[in-house]
């Protein structure tokens, strides 16, 4: 038995797992805070050109996406490159309604600060990317960017 | 030892698990990406009753066409994308003043004083068929044009470069090197520039 108690005591005591539901917390407070909920399903094949000179699109509250790029499911939809808003296919004619219904999301205020980021793949033809151009200028939306990946540089 | 009337104390020590659970559930569903991108201002709608715009002279424009197999066409030579850089910045700043590009006035720019300011417009012209690829490379090099003379004309006057400037929100100087060089890329109305479609 007196060896038994001896080997005991020369056990290292163990750690204190009190503080563990406080890391725990912040972290999940972190990624709360951090996260950023609404994100479209993509129904298109979407790889971005790269790109060294870019600039990050601050405000995501006043960003509107236009996703253009060939559909996932070619069995379906063929080939062809379609435009997506939201979660479903459009066509060109729908990208001016859908910036107004936007619009009218947001304030006043801050309507002139709305920037519509064109999530476009790389295969893409330019044609198709036009007439969303031409329909942004006929709503009146300005402000775009062509949403791009960065290029690392080699040196 | 606790009163009799005192309620029995909660057990927490399943706290951690539970916020585990969510701290997994905000991890899986986080995502992180910022979003980057090329901007640019498209040009207001043109109203139907618009009088013609005046003529720009041929010296002062750069023209790049590309067409629907992703060949490039610079002021009537064919090109390399990686040279589209070097011959547009010679073109924006024509340090030389050659007559064959474009023409400089006199203005006044805080911090600068009077400078000649080329009056540089660069037209670029894609096709239908175009890849996106393409038209973000063309589009790209040409930003890095006008970023790399800024940054050359702000190390030069303030021994700091543009982007310096951009980041610490330095308004005014900002201001003052877009003015020496505005940057003008003036997208064609569609049409087709040719090439096999």
């Amino acid at each position: 038995m007196s060896k038994f108690n001896k080997n005991k005591e020369k056990a290292t005591p163990q750690v204190s797992t009190a503080s563990l539901p406080d890391i725990v917390f912040m972290l999940l407070f972190f990624f709360m805070v951090s996260t950023v909920m609404r994100e479209v399903d993509l129904k298109i094949v979407m790889q971005s050109p790269e790109a060294t000179e870019i600039k990050k699109l601050e405000n995501k509250n006043l960003v509107n996406y236009i996703y253009i790029g060939s559909p996932l499911e070619t069995k379906i939809y063929g080939t062809t490159p379609r435009i997506q808003l939201d979660d479903a296919f459009a066509n060109v004619k729908d990208v001016q309604p859908y910036i107004e219904t936007k619009r009218s999301e947001v304030n006043e205020a801050e309507i002139p600060l709305l920037t519509t980021s064109l999530k476009v793949d790389g295969d893409t033809e330019m044609g198709i990317v036009t007439d969303v151009k031409q329909e942004l200028r006929k709503a009146q939306a300005l402000k775009i960017s062509y949403s791009t990946r960065e290029k690392v540089v080699k040196q | 030892m606790a009163g009799k009337n005192a309620p029995p104390e909660i057990n927490a020590s399943s706290m951690a698990d539970i916020a585990f659970l969510l701290l997994v559930f905000f991890l899986v569903t986080t995502t992180m990406d910022t979003d980057l991108g090329l901007s640019r201002l498209l040009p207001p709608p043109l109203p139907e009753d618009m009088p013609k715009p005046p003529e720009i002279k041929q010296r002062n424009i750069f023209e790049v066409l590309v067409n629907s197999n992703d060949q490039l066409l610079v002021e009537g030579e064919i090109m390399q994308v990686a040279e589209l850089t070097e011959t547009a910045k010679e073109f924006i700043a024509n340090p030389n003043d050659d007559v064959k590009l474009p023409a400089k006035i006199l203005k006044e720019v805080d911090f600068f004083g009077n400078v000649e300011v080329s009056k540089q417009v660069i037209s670029l012209q894609n096709d239908n068929g175009t890849s996106y690829n393409m038209y973000i490379q063309v589009q790209n090099e040409l930003a890095r044009a006008y970023n790399e003379l800024r940054n050359e004309l702000a190390m030069e006057k303030f021994g700091k470069t543009y982007d310096y400037f951009l980041e610490t929100k330095d308004k005014d100087k900002v201001k003052a090197i877009r003015k020496i060089y505005p940057q003008r890329i003036s997208e064609a109305e569609p049409k087709n520039v040719g090439g096999a479609q």
